[in-house]
């Protein structure tokens, strides 16, 4: 019983990181249709700039805040030159954009930093929180910091205007537009939002799968399953799905001797397939409809 | 005096490039691409015949992806998954069995047909965006699943599986350098041929419908369902004959060999070399074999940035790749004949 409950918090604790890729793979979906398959790059590239702040001298928090605004600005940037003029392309286009990201910044963060594995520091500290053993103080902290992000960002679209102008814009863009909504800077926020929340989630994670220009391709892929278990058109739902795929994640990797440790990957892509044949639009999604 | 017009008419004049007809310049430059082909084994040095077949490998892999891309609009990026399943059973065959090389093509291309089609079946209920992820997905949990313990036994783990080279058969005075891009050259033309003569018949057509409007294409009694998991099964097919081509003249595998960068690789070919393109995909084969080793002459890891660049520089510029850039260039060329 007591592995049983260790393993579904430490499943809670990296849950909350898909909970986080999950979201900002949905806030980018919602604004423009499309899956940002270079979520997860960004988020690393993110990670690697807080990891060469500290190397500089800076104190983690301040680097920490520091990251999350400069992944703002960036992400909006990206929007902006790479994904604007796309706006109206096929879905092909989108993919190809989507893809060149991906590539440029993996190789960038390589040629950069070289491919080499980096320790990444946790401001929480090591060893167990309290004497028992049963969370550790890296996971309570990211457990507590992925509640309080996704608190914020709730009262940010239910409750200042900006937040309302996002979601109006995302629901339907033509009408938004008719009420004076600017929906172009709309999309880029939503992007710059995103990736700062990537930002955030590649930081809490890096101390667990260290740093390197690959680590963020698999927890992407279960922020992914996360995503589309919630439902690819609903906010909360990823995010509860996103935790969802961590405690699965960590339950099968103990109790089923085949999957062990192993073969944790084909578990996201066995609930993303499963998700997509039984039930497309997800736990909480709408389905989709589209006129002919 | 109404004679000739009616005959022109009958017979409309074909466009010409410096006096020739465009039907006889296509004939010529097939002619002049095989001499190139059979010249290139007894001119080069073997290292650049065995990364001209690299090339060409690539190439056949590449024409799977086109052939469920671009001629049927459904999305993949989990082509490298079908290329590892190809390459391993090549070598398990080769290694476990000792099963003659040749025979491990028909069995890659069986396998890999039959986990497309299987694969492609719940991918039916997936449109776009939805089947790119559930194939990134795949692309992604295929090195770790051959890795997995599990398998080990067949596949050799981390290790993989290492091969000897096959001989000139026959007693053909050739090292096995050349006869492997002769060997080579001979599946992909019969390849090739099968997927133009694919897409010219009435299945190709029906293909093509689907891809441009799957309701209309439902509506004139085509079987969307059937011909698009079929097709992902061909693709798969097409992709796995590659990878088994690839695990021979490499002789080895090895699960790292098949990560999501060899998808990327094989997005990069389809792209760059035109999506809808039979010939461009022979394109796409050469650049993403060359382009690399010339980035990484620079920088290593660089190879990543320069495909990412040219991959946007393609879709500002020429979203139909060198095939869209050829087709051009000869309609500007092209007079129309007398």
């Amino acid at each position: 019983m007591e592995l049983f409950l260790q393993q579904v918090l430490a499943g809670l604790a990296t849950g909350g990181i898909y909970a986080c890729m999950a979201l900002a793979v949905v806030m980018i979906y919602q604004a423009i249709d499309h899956l940002n398959f270079a979520q997860g790059e960004m988020a690393m590239f993110s990670t690697f700039i807080s990891w060469q702040l500290i190397q500089w001298g800076a104190p983690y928090w301040l680097a920490f805040g520091a990251t999350i605004v400069i992944s703002f600005a960036a992400g909006i940037v990206i929007e902006r030159v790479v994904l604007k003029p796309l706006h109206d392309a096929p879905v092909l286009s989108n993919v190809v954009a989507f893809i060149a990201l991906l590539s440029i910044l993996n190789s960038a963060a390589g040629f950069i930093w070289d491919f080499t594995i980096k320790n990444f520091p946790s401001p929480f500290g090591a060893g167990p929180l309290f004497q028992d053993g049963l969370i550790s103080k890296h996971d309570a902290g990211m457990i507590s910091i992925t509640l309080l992000l996704l608190a914020l960002l709730y009262l940010f679209f239910r409750h200042t205007r900006i937040g309302l102008a996002m979601r109006a814009a995302a629901a339907n863009p033509e009408s938004a537009r008719l009420a004076g909504i600017r929906v172009g800077w709309m999309n880029a926020l939503g992007w710059g939002m995103a990736a700062a929340v990537g930002s955030v989630a590649g930081m809490l994670i890096a101390p667990v799968v260290f740093l390197e220009p690959n680590m963020m391709i698999s927890i992407l892929l279960y922020g992914f399953a996360g995503a589309v278990v919630g439902g690819l058109t609903s906010p909360g739902g990823a995010v509860f799905g996103g935790f969802l795929v961590g405690i699965i994640e960590n339950l099968a990797g103990t109790y089923i001797p085949v999957v062990g440790r192993e073969m944790k990957l084909s578990i996201a892509l066995c609930i993303i397939v499963a998700v997509l044949c039984v039930k497309p639009s997800g736990l909480f999604g709408r389905p989709v409809v589209t006129r002919v | 005096m109404h004679a000739p017009v009616a005959e022109k008419h009958l017979a409309p004049p074909q466009a010409q490039i410096g006096g020739i007809a465009l039907s006889r310049w296509k004939l010529i430059l097939l002619a002049a691409g095989f001499a190139v082909a059979l010249a290139v084994p007894f001119v080069l040095k073997n290292f650049y015949i065995f990364q001209i077949t690299l090339a060409i490998i690539y190439a056949i892999a590449i024409l799977g992806l086109n052939l469920l891309t671009g001629f049927n609009g459904q999305f993949s990026l989990g082509h490298s998954a079908f290329y590892a399943i190809g390459a391993y059973t090549a070598a398990i065959m080769m290694d476990g069995f000792d099963v003659n090389y040749v025979l491990t093509l028909p069995a890659a291309a069986l396998v890999c047909f039959v986990f497309g089609f299987l694969f492609g079946l719940p991918a039916l209920r997936l449109e776009g965006i939805y089947l790119a992820l559930a194939t990134f997905a795949l692309a992604i949990a295929i090195p770790q699943i051959l890795k997995s313990t599990l398998v080990e036994h067949w596949t050799g783990g981390v290790q993989g599986i290492s091969l000897i080279k096959p001989d000139a058969p026959f007693g053909l005075p050739l090292n096995s350098d050349q006869w492997l891009y002769l060997f080579t050259a001979i599946v992909a033309i019969v390849m090739y041929a099968c997927a133009a003569n694919l897409i010219r018949s009435r299945t190709g057509r029906a293909l093509i419908a689907i891809r441009d409007h799957p309701v209309a294409a439902s509506a004139m009694g085509i079987n969307v369902a059937l011909y698009k998991s079929l097709t992902f099964g061909v693709s798969a097919l097409y992709t796995g004959v590659a990878g088994a081509l690839g695990a021979i003249a490499i002789a080895f595998v090895a699960p790292d060999s098949f990560t999501f960068q060899l998808a990327i690789v094989l997005f990069v070919g389809l792209v760059v070399g035109g999506v809808t393109s039979i010939p461009g995909t022979i394109l796409g084969g050469f650049f993403v074999l060359f382009v690399p080793n010339i980035a990484e002459s620079f920088s290593k890891g660089l190879a990543g940035a320069v495909y990412g660049v040219i991959l946007l520089l393609v879709i500002y510029l020429m979203p139909t790749g060198a095939a869209g850039l050829g087709r051009l260039m000869t309609a500007r060329l092209a007079k129309p004949g007398r």
